[in-house]
């Protein structure tokens, strides 16, 4: 094990939490802030030469490899877990800007009552009708909070869409369900294709209120706070799973790197996977971490900053023997608590013209959020029901992964002369309407340690205990009547048969959307973290990202996952670092 | 050391010139004299023959259009199996090996490579059977997971870009009226609602102007 030269600021991962909060302490201190981050080194200009459908889209090369580490996963506490071995219903990123480089850039504001969800719902629906096992709470922090810290999240990468909510006025044409927004959005949304303007003028003769996805992708030339310049989007198709060739998706490579570069205190070594954070008394005292040749190294440090995916954040605090892990028999416990995903379900709709689908941009689509958050209707027993968004979005339809797209019934065989004759009549002629639906959190699902697989070092994997309960059922079964329904003025045919209650699984993508295991309360019983972020039981370690969410909502959580950040770092550098051994 | 296996292929087949037609209108190749000679990478000149004659079943060349054999799906299959996905760099492959629910997808040891050798015994002396019989065949593997294996690779083989050895002559692309990985489609998106936009298709090198880097010919 090699000593070396201490830092002020160790950070643990190399995505969008970890560059940001590095760009955020050197930019108002003159501290050494240095990030570790396992995967390669990544520039944005390696992209132009990967608008590959079969190793990005297929293979998945920007992934984590799952060879040298997964997760394990069971249904219930009853079953075996079995190791995801290879990606499926979710994708880590890895590398220089991890997941932040091959996102879509969907960047929603969660609603208000999300933050203060339990309140909300006791005081609406009463504390008899939320079921036992519910085991949501509020966020420590506030929609108003946090309003100005999305402001400044849009900002920096230069949100493309359309305020529905400016300040209290509603908004025909934004989202008019949103929280009270100061500013407009820094960019006009994106151009609508053949099949989300489709989806816009039927949804509006439903009486709904479509809105533009506010995205990542800018819709013109755009110059940053911190003097970035970046490209409009050229709707190439290649967005999500690709980095952008173009710089027009903000990723951490296009805009927080250019700014870090310049910094003389910030340091990022790739290749170096962090194994343990270290700690004595109460205090991180560093990291120890692996190098891309098999060397250990220990770093010490004054403060910690554990800035990686949910599932690493979790692990690694479980792996350091960091707080106490959860029980779900006992609910004692909170480390691994409160692990959600996102609801989804799809109601593929075909048409009888193409619709060159082949153009699109990771967030180019039209949405409605009347269905967002309570929406009044009760499920079984009078229980309440969250939904979430609904939308069609054209992000390119490649030609493996689109192939073979046709109605039930057009061919009786999935290979062979019938097959593909039936498969050329379909092509691109359908489109998806997808449902965005709030996850809630139930006692039974979790995260912990798995006691029979390892990963390339022989460290135990993070297992997941995770199912679909009752509630998730219901909002795909409401959901997709309400697509049935936009299909149907869509002019589109689509199956129209029930579907079978499908079990959570591991193999068909549904969203890179993980929150809770190091989720954050109003004390050290009902969290990990307190409101800034910072460990309840080690005052000078932050963990940082989605980890945080007590629940999910129904929109994609980066937007939220930045404005934390800036809340957080704000706190370290106005409060903490003046006292770093205390609690903020 | 092995023996170098080749496949014989006609020059027409290897990025022999082909005319553009409009989406989903047959295209027929004009084939050229000569042959080449093509380095296989993972298979012996016999499996080869005997893996084109099923994916030329999966996606036949017939009425509607070309299909696996013009496209050189087999070189494509044989690229990957050869490469860091056929010998299984990328999937999680310690044990216990056990049985689970569907939701966990495939829990066999198997690596791509290993199930494509097994699959080649169950497929027997396949090249030398009638069409009809070839079907019989493979209808009788269909739920193996050899089958599901190949027929996804079928389509990977049709529709990658050439780089991966397959879409010979972007002949995939063409068939299917997709353009391949063009720069830009800001002033085409909003426009040609309802109607077919169909431009000529170029591969990602001829666009990038420089060759990509597959992962199939990284070294591990």
């Amino acid at each position: 094990m090699t000593n070396l030269k201490p830092v002020d600021v160790a950070i643990i991962g190399g995505g969008w939490t970890g560059l940001l909060t590095a760009k955020e302490i050197t930019a108002k201190t003159p501290l050494s802030v240095a990030v570790f981050e396992r995967g390669g080194p990544r520039k944005f200009i390696d992209y132009a030469v990967t608008m590959d459908e079969l190793d990005y889209n297929i293979r998945l090369r920007m992934m984590q490899n799952t060879a040298e580490e997964t997760i394990t996963h069971r249904h219930s506490l009853k079953d075996k877990a079995v190791p995801v071995r290879q990606h499926g219903s979710f994708h880590p990123g890895t590398g220089t800007g991890g997941a932040g480089e091959h996102w879509g850039g969907a960047s929603f504001r969660f609603l208000p009552d999300v933050f203060t969800l339990r309140t909300h719902l006791l005081q609406k629906h009463g504390a008899a009708k939320l079921p036992e096992d519910l085991s949501i709470q509020d966020w420590a922090v506030t929609y108003d909070d946090l309003e100005p810290r999305y402001w400044k999240a849009e900002q920096m990468t230069g949100i493309s869409g359309k305020a529905g909510n400016l300040r209290g006025e509603k908004i025909d044409g934004g989202n008019i369900f949103e929280g009270p927004r100061q500013q407009e959005y820094p960019t006009p949304p994106l151009k609508h294709s053949y099949a989300s303007s489709m989806f816009e003028t039927a949804v509006r003769k439903l009486g709904y209120h479509p809105y533009p996805t506010p995205a990542a992708n800018l819709s013109e030339p755009y110059k940053n706070p911190d003097g970035i310049m970046r490209g409009a989007c050229q709707y190439c198709g290649h967005c999500q799973r690709y980095g952008c060739m173009v710089g027009a998706k903000a990723q951490p490579t296009n805009t927080l790197m250019p700014v870090l570069a310049q910094r003389k205190n910030f340091q990022l070594h790739t290749g170096s996977w962090v194994r343990r954070i270290v700690h004595k008394d109460g205090r991180a005292t560093g990291i120890q971490f692996t190098g891309e040749n098999g060397e250990e190294f220990f770093q010490p440090a004054s403060t910690v900053v554990l800035a990686s995916f949910t599932l690493n954040n979790t692990r690694l605090l479980l792996l350091s023997k960091i707080g106490t892990p959860y029980d779900p028999n006992t609910r004692k416990g909170t480390l691994g608590r409160n692990l959600t995903h996102q609801v989804g379900t799809n109601t593929r709709v075909f048409f009888d013209k193409p619709l060159n689908a082949f153009m699109g941009a990771g967030e180019l689509g039209s949405r409605i959020s009347d269905f967002d958050g309570d929406i009044g209707f009760t499920g079984g027993e009078g229980e309440p029901l969250r939904l979430g968004m609904i939308s069609l979005s054209n992000n390119g339809n490649p030609p493996i992964g689109s192939f073979g797209t046709m109605p039930q019934g057009a061919s009786k065989s999935n290979w062979g002369s019938e097959w593909k004759k039936a498969a050329l009549e379909w092509i691109d002629r359908s489109a998806g309407i997808g449902l965005s639906g709030e996850h809630l959190a139930w006692r039974q699902n979790y995260m912990d340690l798995d006691p029979a697989y390892t990963d390339k070092f022989g460290d135990p994997l993070l297992r997941f205990t995770l199912d679909w309960t009752d509630h998730e059922y219901k909002q795909r079964e409401f959901a997709e009547k309400i697509q049935a329904r936009i299909a149907r003025e869509m002019g589109g045919k689509f199956d129209e048969g029930a579907r079978p209650r499908a079990r959570y699984n591991v193999i068909n993508y549904q969203s890179t959307h993980i929150q809770g295991g190091a989720i954050m309360g109003t004390s050290p019983e009902n969290s990990v973290v307190n409101r800034y972020l910072q460990h309840w039981d080690v005052p000078n370690l932050f963990v940082i990202g989605a980890s945080s969410f007590p629940q999910n909502a129904a929109p994609n959580p980066t937007l939220t996952v930045l404005a934390l950040t800036y809340w957080a770092t704000e706190v370290m550098t106005d409060r903490y670092f003046k006292h770093p051994e205390k609690l903020i | 050391m092995k023996r170098r296996e080749f496949l014989i292929l006609p020059v027409a087949a290897v990025g022999g010139t082909l005319l553009y037609t409009l989406a989903g209108e047959p295209l027929r190749l004009q084939a050229q004299n000569g042959t080449v000679k093509v380095p296989l990478r993972f298979f012996t000149a016999e499996e080869a023959k005997v893996i084109t004659a099923a994916c030329a079943r999966i996606f036949p060349s017939d009425a509607s259009g070309p299909g696996a054999t013009e496209a050189n799906v087999v070189i494509y299959i044989d690229r990957q199996l050869a490469g860091p996905y056929g010998r299984d760099k990328y999937r999680y492959t310690k044990g216990p090996w056990v049985e689970s629910y569907p939701e966990h997808g495939y829990q066999d040891k198997a690596s791509p490579g290993e199930t494509y050798r097994e699959g080649l015994k169950m497929l027997g002396d396949f090249a030398s059977l009638s069409p009809a019989d070839q079907d019989t065949k493979l209808r009788s593997i269909e739920k193996s997971h050899f089958f599901q294996l190949l027929r996804q690779h079928t389509i990977e083989g049709m529709f990658c870009d050439p780089m991966h050895g397959g879409n010979a002559g972007l002949i995939g692309w063409q068939l299917v009226g997709y353009p391949g990985p063009q720069m830009s489609y800001r002033d085409e998106v909003d426009k040609h609602f309802g109607q077919p936009w169909r431009p000529k298709p170029a591969s990602l090198e001829q666009i990038a102007r420089r060759p990509g880097k597959p992962w199939e010919d990284e070294k591990s």
